[in-house]
């Protein structure tokens, strides 16, 4: 008796959240799904470059192209999630002057529009620019924050009738007389918002047309259905760094390699990136080399990057692609374009489409393209829009120096709130007071975070995506705690503990690749508090074996310890007293000795 | 001309002073430095020994080779660790050989507890019995440890009498509710309710705690109300909160706050709410800046005063100047900038671990910055960490390897110098965070080294 929607689009990532953006504005019945949270694939784990399509310009001016006219676009309908910074193409002794002059040849050609600066110049935008940058061509490029583009993009698509299901892997394609007619997912916590510890249920969605827009697992969902999709997935790492070493996008300008880009991202400096193609897509070696890598590379850029402050790193996987024959042997050389996968002409199996290649720039392109698509197979006629129209907390500046007066925020804190929240400001930091700062590293304040709840349910990481919580130096040690005390308002106790858990082991994970200097000194303070304060690892809520209180000093006027405790001896872990005599033990200086050992629980 | 002393502790912790006041006791003629604030306000202000015997094996091998991205953990599958423990001495035979406790001997904890004892006095509870304590922590969890301050005593968890847990809106560490609930879950033999009460919000929404702290201690007026008074009528709707299994209300026999009730005149605020409230008053001990790390601090540079040991802070010790027949002779203190010779006939190094600086890194290897000691480590640094964030990690037992005597062994396993003897954070083998065992270790091995170096010094 399942309801028939027009289109499941699935993949949470900017390329989903964009295609089901446009077809709700179209006025079709859509349903987003993912099995993470938003942009838990290649979206989230870029390193935020709006691309002024330079970087192209040499290579591929049909992307460089398609690049500069997006990157137009999206600085004027999301303004909230772009950081106009600029970037420059840095040119040292070593690197071609030929090169240089084709890159800003192509450039002209791409009509981006550019700016030859001399070094001095260089260096008098970009001061930590090494001493031997020889000149530098400006160009548009820019910082954009994927999460909070996708969640525009979603909330925009909710606010016209679709439904976005997070944490809902797809388990079936459903095939019936040769064509596809939906799919099923696993919730993995109930319908709806995250929580943790809810029971799963699975679904049966009956859909028109299906979209496969997974990226790096497009071949797992096409599996799925029965048709190949031979995507190539190429990781590459980002690092980290604590402060904004440079504030424009500093790319080095020759023909290809490893590390030559360092973004400016919110409080951070990005560095970027390898490029080495993987059997799968979830699990691949990250490894030691790579980071070096980019901090030795880049400091030929910035020599400042050499002694500054790693916070961590992580990894993310292109969706390449290329028809299949092609045979390019090196991923660098692949195709960053897009493609779009009609299964019906492509394989005789109508009721599907895959889209895959791409980079996040062009995301709005692509989904209009797919969509144009899709209304065709639908025979539904309605025209796109979403190059015009601004997406939720875009639609006006954000009024900080008033916001400052409203909420009693200290400057820094208001402006970034205002910066994150966008014309939503007005809404969010009206709802709580007291409103204190839960994550100092950043400034998020209790009213950002519980908004954020309010959509993400009690998934922390989604917390932290959406408001940037926990992502500063301290990397969630001394937030994390603060951060899942907020859910306690409305989730109880086993809930608040899970999600923190989830939360410290996530923040660690990338912590693990900058475990030195500074940073492991403040791993080391992460461990002592959450360990040694807190007890976080010890605590018996977590523990398997009962804890015998009364086997415990309870106070000096208490008497001793309680005299069952030598009987339930062996009962828990915890009652290893060892048939110690209690208070007079400590009058006789010696130990009770070694048969306090034998018995001594385990 | 070098200043001299029998003995220069270097550091300024826990360790250095029981080091300092240890060797001052063998009858030598101390002298510390330090280079800034110790590592004490930023801990609770608990002083543990042992409270677990932590797991040293996972379950199984997470990985081979480098980390792997989407491998998920499975926390189930990871080994718990042995304890709570509630005798501390006991676990030591089981800990890893390395480990400071088996290699200096339980006796130097035991010591050190006497002298902590001695040194803190009244403020300090738990020297009645060998036996651990397990106490509430900020994050809703008890642990175990050895002594506490007289501040968190009402709160022992051993105690079956019904308590609040009280939390204001305007902090943010925790929440009350579900700090109640996971002391529920850890099966608490008392009932326990949280309350979340407006009380701080008089002040910025994200006033410090040393900020309330100054408010009780001088009972500021709050609106018109002075803040004890404000306090405990924010506090008194909650009194009859808690619900005993048979669904009964219990009036609350002790509230529990988080650690700001004063600073100076503590014993005043805890005595002034639990009349007001009718009810015992206990601190939760909290993360930096602790309170209860503060007044110990305090307490222990008394102490260090009143032992007629010298000391000056601020001033880092660049390293060593002289040295001859395996023996430091002095050693450069950076004072503004100038560098002055100390020298000493023995040298305490208690310069704390990788949060106090006396360890320092980079991508290349861990060093011990001052005398440039062996530290113990492996050469790659992706194998300094494993994947569970609360696992074995190789990291948190980072230090110099101590001999029995507490002199770091260089890496054949000999003395690295014969004058130098090491206490405290800066010495590895311990994970003091799983363990609970910080301030033990510290005590343990400022004991041993403090008189060793007294030995050695004025033999």
């Amino acid at each position: 008796m399942d309801h028939q929607v027009d289109v499941v689009v699935v993949g949470g990532g900017s390329t989903g959240c964009g295609v089901v953006r446009d077809l709700a504005r179209r006025g079709l019945d859509a349903v987003l799904v993912e099995k993470g949270n938003l942009t838990h694939g290649t979206t989230g784990r870029m390193h935020g470059l709006l691309h002024s399509g330079g970087r192209y310009a040499v290579s591929d001016q049909k992307s460089a192209r398609e690049c500069i006219e997006e990157n137009r676009v999206l600085r004027d309908i999301a303004s909230h999630c772009v950081e106009e910074t600029g970037g420059m193409f840095v040119k040292r002794p070593e690197d071609s002057e030929e090169y240089f002059q084709e890159k800003l040849e192509g450039c002209r050609a791409c009509d981006i529009p550019v700016e030859v600066l001399d070094g001095e110049e260089a260096r008098r935008r970009e001061p930590y620019l090494a001493r031997d940058v020889e000149k530098a061509i400006a160009l548009p490029d820019g910082a954009v924050d994927p999460f909070r583009l996708c969640v525009s993009n979603a909330a925009d698509a909710r606010e016209h009738g679709a439904r976005v299901e997070t944490h809902a892997p797809v388990t079936d394609v459903l095939v019936e007389d040769g064509e596809v007619v939906g799919v099923e997912i696993e919730h993995e916590t109930g319908p709806g918002k995250r929580v943790h510890r809810e029971p799963g249920t699975t679904e049966e969605i009956r859909a028109r047309h299906v979209v496969n827009a997974t990226g790096a697992w497009a071949g797992n969902v096409g599996e799925m259905a029965g048709v190949d999709v031979e995507v190539r997935p190429s990781k590459g790492v980002m690092t980290v760094m604590n402060t904004r070493q440079v504030d424009t996008v500093i790319n080095r300008c020759r023909p290809k390699g490893d590390a030559d880009i360092v973004v400016p991202h919110e409080t951070a400096c990005i560095l970027g990136t390898t490029d080495e193609e993987v059997d799968d897509p979830e699990d691949y070696p990250e490894e030691e080399w790579e980071v070096d890598l980019m901090i030795e590379t880049l400091s030929e850029l910035v020599p400042a990057l050499k002694d500054a402050r790693t916070l961590r790193s992580f990894w993310g996987v292109r969706p390449l692609y290329e028809p299949p024959g092609t045979g390019t042997e090196d991923p660098t050389d692949i195709t960053r374009d897009y493609f779009l996968l009609d299964h019906g002409d492509r394989d005789d199996l109508p009721g599907m489409t895959t889209i895959v290649g791409g980079k996040l720039t062009t995301y709005r392109m692509m989904a209009e393209s797919i969509s144009d698509h899709v209304c065709e197979v639908l025979g539904h006629e309605a025209t796109c829009d979403t190059a015009e129209a601004p997406l939720p907390g875009s639609e006006s500046d954000a009024r900080m120096e008033e916001l400052m007066d409203e909420f009693g925020l200290r400057s820094p804190v208001a402006r970034r709130s205002g910066q994150r929240l966008g014309s939503r400001a007005d809404e969010v930091l009206d709802e709580y007071d007291p409103n204190p700062i839960v994550c100092e590293c950043e400034g998020v304040t209790r009213a950002e975070v519980q908004d954020a709840i309010g959509e993400a349910g009690s998934d922390l990481n989604a917390v932290r995506l959406r408001t940037r919580a926990s992502m500063g130096n301290c990397q969630g040690g001394f937030c994390t705690h603060r951060i899942a005390s907020e859910l306690a308002r409305e989730y109880p106790e086993p809930v608040v503990r899970d999600a923190e858990d989830e939360l410290y082991q996530e923040r660690w994970k990338g912590q693990r690749h900058a475990l030195w200097g500074r940073q492991l000194s403040q791993a080391m303070l992460n461990h002592l508090l959450h360990a040694t304060t807190m007890n976080r690892d010890g605590d018996p809520a977590n523990l398997d074996g009962e804890v015998d209180f009364g086997a415990f000093d309870a106070g000096a006027g208490s008497g001793p310890a309680s005299a069952d405790a030598d009987e339930g001896g062996d009962a828990g872990t915890a009652a290893t007293d060892g048939g110690r005599a209690g208070d007079d033990a400590t009058t006789d200086g010696g130990r009770a000795g070694d048969n306090a050992t034998t018995d001594g629980g385990r | 001309m070098a200043i001299d002393s029998d003995v220069l502790v270097v550091g300024g912790g826990l360790a250095a002073i029981t080091a300092a006041i240890s060797a001052s006791r063998e009858g030598a003629d101390v002298r510390l430095v330090s280079h800034k604030s110790s590592t004490l306000r930023q801990a609770s202000g608990l002083i543990d020994a042992l409270g677990y015997v932590p797991a040293t094996e996972p379950a199984q091998p997470l990985r081979e080779g480098p980390p792997t991205a989407g491998r998920e953990l499975d926390r189930d599958e990871w080994p718990d660790p042995e304890g709570p423990l509630a005798d501390p001495f006991e676990g030591i035979d089981r800990l890893p050989e390395s480990h400071p406790y088996r290699v200096i001997g339980a006796d130097a904890l035991r010591e050190g507890l006497d002298l902590f004892d001695e040194l803190a006095g009244d403020a300090y509870r738990g020297s009645h019995t060998d036996r651990n304590a397990l106490l509430p922590t900020f994050g809703g969890s008890v642990k175990p440890t050895a002594r506490y301050p007289a501040a968190a005593e009402a709160g022992l968890a051993s105690d079956d009498r019904p308590a609040l847990i009280v939390g204001f809106r305007s902090l943010t560490e925790y929440d009350a509710r579900a700090f109640a609930g996971r002391l529920e879950a850890a099966g608490v033999p008392f009932d326990v309710a949280g309350a979340e009460v407006e009380f701080a919000e008089a002040f910025r929404a994200d006033a410090k705690v040393t900020r309330l702290a100054k408010a009780l201690d001088h009972d500021e007026e709050i609106d018109g109300v002075p803040a004890r008074e404000a306090l405990a009528k924010a506090v008194a709707p909650h009194l009859h909160d808690v619900v005993d299994e048979a669904g009964g209300v219990d009036r609350v026999e002790r509230v529990g706050f988080p650690a700001f009730l004063g600073d100076d005149r503590g014993d005043e605020v805890r005595a002034e709410l639990a009349d007001r409230l009718g009810a015992d008053v206990f601190e939760i001990p909290m993360g930096p800046p602790s309170l209860p790390g503060l007044r110990l601090e305090d307490t222990l540079y008394d102490a260090l005063d009143a032992e007629g040991v010298r000391f000056e802070t601020g001033n880092p010790v660049a390293g060593i100047e002289t040295e001859a027949d395996g023996r430091i002779e002095t050693v450069a203190v950076d004072r503004k900038g100038r560098e002055t010779p100390y020298g000493a006939d023995a040298f305490v190094l208690a310069t704390g671990g990788l949060v106090g600086k006396g360890l320092d890194s980079d991508r290349e290897g861990v060093r011990e910055p001052v005398f440039d000691l062996h530290v113990e480590q492996p050469d790659d640094r992706y194998e300094w960490f494993v994947d569970d964030a609360f696992g074995d990690q190789p990291y948190a037992r980072f230090g110099v390897r101590p001999d029995e005597r507490g002199r770091p062994l260089d890496g054949d396993g000999e003395a690295q110098y014969a004058n130098v003897f090491a206490a405290g954070g800066v010495v590895g083998g311990a994970d003091a965070a799983r363990e609970k065992s910080a301030s033990g270790v510290s005590l343990a091995t400022g004991l041993v080294a403090g008189r060793q170096a007294a030995t050695e010094a004025t033999q």
